[in-house]
């Protein structure tokens, strides 16, 4: 596929995985991710991979860990949810240094919460993805082009760093359609090394183990300060964001997804009524974009943050901009979608 | 001469090997421990020996190992 | 007999087992099949959390170590991005009949083309021997210090009878490692595992009733009899199920 086609976010998304050798999913049902199971279960057997629906999200992230272990590019989907019974499992794979992709379309929480867009599980993906000292990489699409687009880089992230690498998306992303197109993925892409697979070892090495146990203090300090170099590597090469109308802005809207999407909206509305607003759009949530932050944000004298949840990214922006401009705050929570008229009375009172 | 050797250094002088023996040749060593601790298992007497192996069939270490006559 | 001794698939290195433990037995069984089929190149096997949590460096054979109850879910992803490779798991009572149940249920009425070795010693032996699902009534455990009591901790769980009527079962059968003639059975029952899957004729469990005498509180020359005596007689040994459930390459 190379033309334009219109497509579900979700849909887009599990093609474009597809695109890029994901060989085998392994999900449980759970709205609003659902698409991205469907259209797999469909296409998957039909190139040779493999797609199965298992009995829980603990053991769906489990056969990732199991697959991923085999050096297979591999994948799991969910809603927030199921993202926390994911976080046993997300731990292990950190903890194994094993490379694959989770889709998580956020819904609003906690507990069941519902079934509506949400940005409120921004901390649990940037800080608390399960237990112990580790990092994924987190990458936040606000496009249905982007969904496609960004699972391609979530893969090859994965391979590269060997480790989990998250799609922070929301309901509203994964269900709306917009045209999409599918770039032709270069045959003679990056290859990586899977030397460190157990995938038998045919009498040509030693056998490999997959594990995250270590007993020895000293030893586990070492290997989570080598990860945490890694992470360093990808804070200094792999940051991404998007700036827009901020060269002059007097006021910066922050907000990630679909919500950056309203703040566009509300961002050129206040330019027509004279504010020189613009808008910054982190696309690596982990590791937050700072340097590209406080680019954005030169001739700025307030930064409002906007969010899909009661304040989490809000902590970041924060954080980068080390109280030398102020931050506000607006979001709506539950599953309500903010107006691009509320961010932008909003804006006026800043 | 068929001949049970007892990993000196392997054995955790559990015992399990003993009552095996149709022979009656296979006791603990009280008189020395090994690195780790144990009083390991000993044939005390080769020439009895069978080699049927059933010591070592019941050897959770692996520690014990079987060989027939006329073989190095 | 012939001559005996270490088998390849089996590392040479010490274990960190308790004296007398029949983890080793058991472990010496799976790398002798290994051996016999000639599968070490070809094998992945996935250890559990519990006493056999460090089997992966007792395995000559690639290894993965799952978190508590997942190695069927684990085991799962491994075949099914490899199905030509053998995979195994090797868990013990409280990974697989507790915590891990439902991996284990569904891995098997899915008949994943996996063989499960299940060591059932109705304990928890690695933290410091509480009650287990397959712990006896009236068993002393440090979790049930007057005894397993039936109407307040409910009954062990009989898992190789509960399994053995899914239809993706292709074996279901309890051995034990009591004495020579019981190993030699139990040896002849993971092989007919390992068989089953490499015919891809379905999901194989084998459970292999087992000793702590650490936490017993038995030598283990005694353990050995109450694996005979008691152990046997609520979990009787003996075949539930076996029979391919399909016959892709047969």
């Amino acid at each position: 596929m190379s033309e334009r086609v219109l497509m579900k976010g979700n849909e887009a998304l599990a093609e474009a995985a597809i695109s890029a050798g994901c060989k085998c999913f392994f999900g449980y049902p759970i709205t609003p991710q659902t698409e991205i199971s469907a259209y797999l279960s469909k296409r998957l057997p039909k190139v040779g991979g493999v797609f199965l629906q298992a009995e829980s999200e603990i053991a769906a992230i489990n056969m990732v860990y199991g697959c991923a272990g085999t050096g297979t590019r591999c994948m799991t989907s969910s809603s927030s949810p199921g993202i926390s019974l994911k976080s046993e499992g997300l731990s292990y794979i950190a903890g194994a240094d094993l490379p694959c992709v989770v889709i998580n379309v956020q819904r609003g929480g906690p507990g069941l919460g519902g079934i509506q867009p949400s940005q409120a599980d921004y901390w649990q993906a940037t800080r608390a993805l399960g237990h112990g000292d580790f990092h994924v990489i987190v990458l936040a699409p606000s496009t249905v082009q982007e969904m496609a687009d960004l699972v391609t880089r979530a893969f090859d992230l994965a391979d590269e760093y060997r480790m989990p690498v998250m799609l922070l998306a929301d309901g509203l992303l994964g269900q709306m359609m917009e045209p999409v197109v599918f770039k032709k993925r270069e045959e003679n892409g990056k290859s990586f090394d899977k030397s460190w697979a157990a995938n038998g070892h045919g009498g040509k090495r030693k056998h490999n183990i997959i594990n995250s146990l270590y007993l020895e203090a000293t030893e586990l300090e070492e290997k989570i300060h080598e990860r945490f170099k890694r992470y360093d590597e990808i804070k200094a090469k792999h940051t991404m964001a998007e700036s827009y109308m901020t060269d002059d802005a007097d006021v910066i809207i922050a907000a990630y997804g679909s919500t950056a999407r309203l703040a566009r909206t509300a961002a050129e509305k206040a330019r027509s009524l004279g504010i020189k607003a613009g808008v910054f759009r982190p696309i690596t949530l982990y590791p937050f974009p700072v340097n590209e932050l406080r680019e954005a944000t030169k001739t700025a004298k307030r930064v409002l943050v906007c969010e899909m949840s009661m304040g989490q990214m809000v902590d970041d922006v924060r954080l980068a901009l080390e109280c030398k401009i102020p931050v506000d705050f607006f979001g709506r929570t539950g599953g309500i979608i903010p107006k691009p008229e509320e961010i932008l009375e909003k804006l006026k009172g800043v | 001469m068929p001949k049970m050797t007892v990993d000196f250094s392997r054995c955790k002088g559990c015992g399990l090997c003993i009552p095996q023996c149709p022979k009656k040749i296979v006791e603990l060593d009280t008189t020395k421990l090994n690195n780790a601790g144990f009083n390991t298992a000993v044939c005390v007497d080769d020439d009895k020996c069978i080699a049927c192996a059933l010591c070592a069939v019941m050897c959770p270490e692996c520690a014990i190992t079987v060989k027939k006559e006329g073989k190095e | 007999m012939p001559d005996f001794q270490r088998p390849k698939s089996l590392c040479d290195i010490p274990t960190h087992y308790c004296p007398g433990c029949t983890h080793g037995i058991v472990h010496r069984l799976v790398a002798e099949i290994i051996d016999e089929l000639g599968i070490e190149n070809n094998t992945v096997g996935v250890c559990p959390v519990g006493c056999s949590v460090m089997a992966y460096d007792y395995f000559a054979c690639d290894m993965m170590e799952a978190s508590h109850g997942r190695a069927p879910a684990v085991a799962t992803g491994v075949k099914r991005a490899l199905p030509d490779k053998v995979v195994f798991t090797y868990q013990g009572d409280g990974d697989l009949a507790a915590i891990g149940t439902a991996e284990t249920v569904h891995a098997a009425t899915r008949g994943e083309n996996i063989t499960i070795i299940f060591i059932n010693n109705t304990t928890y032996g690695m933290t410091g021997g509480q009650m287990a699902p397959t712990t006896l009534p009236g068993q002393v455990t440090q979790t049930t210090p007057y005894g397993r009591n039936t109407d307040t901790e409910g009954f062990p769980v009989r898992v190789s009878e509960m399994l053995a009527t899914l239809s993706g079962v292709a074996l279901a059968e309890r051995v034990a490692v009591y004495d020579p003639k019981s190993v030699a059975n139990a040896k002849k029952a993971i092989r007919k595992g390992f068989d089953f899957q490499l015919k891809k004729q379905g999901f194989s469990i084998i459970e292999v009733l087992s000793t702590c005498p650490t936490n017993w509180g038995m030598t283990p020359v005694a353990a050995l009899d109450r694996v005979k005596n008691e152990l046997a007689a609520y979990y009787p040994l003996g075949v539930f199920k076996e029979g391919a459930v399909r016959n892709f390459n047969a």
